[in-house]
């Protein structure tokens, strides 16, 4: 009985064979995504289809056969049949600054440089505070840098709210020994209020003209139909979202108030501006919005349109806000007033936080559609990007060229509102608090 | 001993206008109101002023002067002799035209693109973000030139028809000829007795309905189904596919036809509208297809679970558990987006598409210089139609909301 088998008997640990590759790994991954099923594969053929015909006719257009070195499109025509792209590298100042003055476009550039510096505190939690006070002092920085002017109107400008702080002081310290100290500092705030805001009317004009007639330090005045390409978008996006998203929520409180008739004025301005197309309001502030002021006045056509798509994405905005606004459990409220807070504390410190997280991506989507929507200023003659196509093309020698300028454009804005979109993102995970 | 002073309640000092809260919110709106009366004022009185300076008076007279401007597409009869008003009326309909056509394929559009972006098909789904973040991150002014350019650039010109071999030909047998002008299709013939074959046909439509009601009674009353759908779609053809040929067949279609150095006959519709509505629709159908997405998403898996556990087949549970529960989430921004699109064709002024936009708020303004008439009747047509649209969706909101406790 020799050759009987001997048993089989394990000496260590048989190591686990390897899963099938149908099961991990790539193969696995497409088959179970791509290819689980007749209409699944049906479909999979048909994007690599798509997706091969549109990167056939792309790559060798835009990056194998384009044109960088041309004086004229009959030039990149003669040289190769791709993308033209020597008038993007001809004309990319024009697309960025419209026409304004060649020797002066550091300034621009300062004053973006410097918005990213005045962003940076606003937008991430991990700058400086104290960057805060700069970020204020921006607007007024920023418009001397592209307007230019002495710079003593700026100055006169963010003077006006300095001023108003020790009026406000003055007024209550005097006030206050004659009468009752409540209304006393009513008084002293209306006071205060009416006076900065007379001397933003009326005095800022004459502050500068006569410093600027003592003392001429400022830059080179730069007229507003200079202004275009990207820094007029920029211009009209970035003061349209500053400005628009207190508005919103002043406009979000007034429509949730329970004030007859503050609620009515809101919700009916809010409506009204809903109701119209951005078109029609761009029409009243190039031609309406004169009949409506004073004879004689006349104001910066740049600053009628960034009033009227402020005043536009501003109701956009309430709607949103209101969105969040009710979204937010009653219990919020009533924990509020149970502390015995006020109305604006109650609301500056527990509802309007979580209202406005809870409305980050509709805010942060009006954000994006009033960027897109400074495309529209075309209708009344502004110089923005698609309003500098026509000067390219009015020129004989790119006479006929389309899709190189559209594309050129589409991805500026892809980018800024893509990032946009990004960031809210962000922003989202970042205020994150949910229990789950 | 403590003594409590009831002095308060009686005397009334001016402060509390202020720090009373029952009198608080008077003081409040009766200023805010002033503030808002002074304003009005104001801005009336400069208009005032400003109009008797230049000699203009406000008066909607216009509308009634000849317009002497042509309109190059238009929907009922038109020419440069008609009024103002007219002139207006041929906007409008435009305006409601490439609305009423964009909502239609946005939808189509928007919900095959939300849908498949939620395929199980990770190239398909990748594809359809692509679309979706690509149209909503670009303005619409760009896509509309971009597909215009599109027509104008890529498409053959009518003269590419002629000659005895052609380098382009019509499509689907001369049904659709697409041009760098624009695109014709056929236009119907209303001949003898065809109003009998409409009137047939609205008849059937509402049999149509009516079956379908008292189908569902019956159902309700005795718990049979009928094949509802079929049957329904029977009532919806056939009888006017009946009358159609009993009366002789009285509507025929007028065909497209190269003549001289054009297409003459049938119905045209020129590259401004077509590229107007596809840009229109391809973007607020990126739009629509994230609410779509947002829509399925929101019914939770458990509901068709449930569904099934009661023993529903795949096509009721689509029908009467998740198709009701999503559509609460779709239909009112899918509503709003419709506003979106109509207030967004008056972009059509930027590509030479004579919307209302074009006609009164363009060439009619400029020629009369009645820029306030013109732009208050411009705004309160676009106020009419999307309160007019909103109204329906507050209706809606109203029929479907949760009845909460």
């Amino acid at each position: 009985m020799s050759n009987r088998h001997e048993p089989f008997v394990a000496s260590g640990d048989i190591q686990p064979s390897p899963p099938p590759s149908s099961v991990v790994g790539p193969i696995a991954w497409v088959r179970e995504n791509l290819f689980s099923g007749v209409a699944n594969t049906v479909m999979t053929l048909i994007g690599i289809y798509v997706i091969y015909s549109l990167l056939a006719s792309l790559v060798p257009w835009l990056l194998l056969n384009s044109v960088w070195n041309a004086s004229s499109l009959q030039d990149c025509r003669s040289i190769d049949n791709g993308a033209c792209l020597a008038v993007i590298r001809e004309r990319y100042l024009q697309f960025i600054y419209g026409f304004y003055p060649t020797e002066e476009r550091w300034r621009p550039v300062v004053a973006f440089v410097l918005m990213l510096v005045a962003l940076w505190p606003v937008l991430f939690a991990g700058a400086p505070r104290k960057l805060l006070y700069a970020s204020a002092l921006y607007p007024a920085t920023a418009y001397w840098l592209i307007w230019g002017g002495t710079i003593w109107g700026p100055l006169a400008v963010m003077a006006g709210p300095i001023v108003g702080i020790i009026l406000y002081r003055v007024f209550d310290k005097v006030l206050s020994g004659m009468m009752d100290e409540g209304i006393a500092g009513i008084l002293s705030m209306a006071g205060a209020l009416l006076l900065t805001i007379t001397w933003w009317l009326f005095a800022v004009v004459q502050v500068d003209a006569i410093l600027g007639s003592i003392l001429n330090i400022g830059l080179e005045p730069v007229a507003s139909d200079k202004i275009g390409g990207f820094l007029l978008s920029m211009i009209i996006g970035v003061s349209g979202i500053a400005g628009s998203f207190p508005l919103g929520i002043a406009l979000a409180l007034g429509r949730q108030s329970n004030l007859i008739f503050i609620k009515a004025l809101c919700t009916g301005f809010i409506e009204f501006i809903r109701g119209v197309p951005l078109i029609t309001l761009l029409f009243v502030a190039s031609v309406l919005l004169q009949y409506f002021l004073p004879p004689g006045t006349t104001f910066d056509l740049i600053l009628r349109v960034v009033i009227m798509v402020t005043l536009f994405a501003a109701a956009y905005m309430a709607e949103v806000i209101r969105g969040g606004l009710a979204a937010l459990p009653k219990g919020q409220y009533e924990a509020a007033d149970a502390l015995g807070l006020d109305y604006w504390k109650s609301m500056r410190l527990i509802v309007l936080p979580q209202a406005l997280k809870i409305s980050i991506p509709g805010i942060v989507n009006t954000f994006i559609g009033l960027f897109k929507d400074t495309t529209l200023v075309i209708v009344i003659g502004m110089l923005d990007p698609v309003g500098i196509l026509g000067p390219i093309r009015a020129d004989q020698n790119w006479n006929g060229i389309v899709w190189e300028l559209y594309g050129f454009i589409a991805i500026f804005f892809f980018v800024f509102c893509f990032g946009m979109s990004r960031y809210s993102l962000y922003l989202e995970r970042k205020l994150q608090t949910g229990h789950r | 001993m403590a003594v409590i002073s009831n002095d308060g309640e009686k005397s009334f000092h001016i402060g509390m206008l202020i720090y009373d809260t029952r009198y608080r919110s008077y003081t409040i709106q009766i200023f805010a109101l002033c503030m808002f009366m002074l304003a009005v004022a104001w801005l009336l009185d400069n208009a005032i002023t400003n109009l008797a300076q230049l000699g203009k008076t406000f008066s909607f007279g216009f509308l009634f002067e000849t317009a002497s401007y042509d309109i190059n597409q238009r929907l009922i009869d038109y020419t440069s002799t008609d009024t103002h008003a007219r002139a207006a009326i041929v906007g409008i309909l435009n305006t409601l035209l490439v609305a009423f056509l964009g909502c239609i394929t946005a939808t189509i559009i928007g919900v095959i693109a939300g849908v498949l972006r939620l395929s199980k098909n990770w190239l398909i789904a990748r594809l359809m973000t692509i679309y979706v973040e690509g149209f909503r991150n670009i303005p619409l002014l760009i896509w509309i030139l971009i597909t215009v350019a599109v027509i104008n650039e890529s498409l053959p010109s009518p003269s590419g028809f002629r000659g005895a071999d052609p380098e382009s030909s019509p499509l689907f047998g001369g049904l659709l000829v697409l041009t760098n002008r624009g695109f014709y299709i056929p236009a119907p013939i209303w001949g003898d007795m065809s109003m009998a074959v409409v009137v047939v046909f609205l008849l059937s439509i509402v049999a149509m309905f009516g079956f379908r009601r008292w189908a569902r009674k019956r159902q309700e009353a005795t718990g049979e189904i009928l094949p509802v759908l079929p049957i329904s779609l029977a009532i919806f053809f056939l009888p006017t596919l009946l009358a159609f040929i009993a009366l002789g067949m009285p509507i025929t279609l007028e065909y497209p036809e190269l003549k001289g150095f054009n297409f003459q006959g049938g119905v045209f519709m020129r590259d401004s509208l077509i590229g107007l509505w596809l840009a229109l629709s391809l973007y607020t159908g990126a739009f629509t297809a994230e609410i779509v997405r947002a829509g399925i998403l929101s019914v939770s898996k458990g509901q068709s679970e449930a569904a099934f556990a009661l023993g529903l087949r795949p096509n009721r549970t689509m029908n009467l558990v998740v198709l009701p529960q999503a559509l609460r989430v779709i239909v009112p921004p899918l509503i709003s987006q419709y506003l979106n699109l109509t207030k967004n064709s008056s972009l059509a002024i930027a590509v030479g598409y004579m919307d209302v936009t074009g006609t009164l708020g363009g060439i009619t303004m400029n020629q009369t210089g009645k820029e306030m008439e013109c732009i208050l009747l411009l705004m309160a047509f676009y106020l009419i139609a999307s309160l007019s649209i909103s109204s329906v969706m507050n209706w809606y909101n109203e029929r479907v909301k949760l009845r909460e406790r």
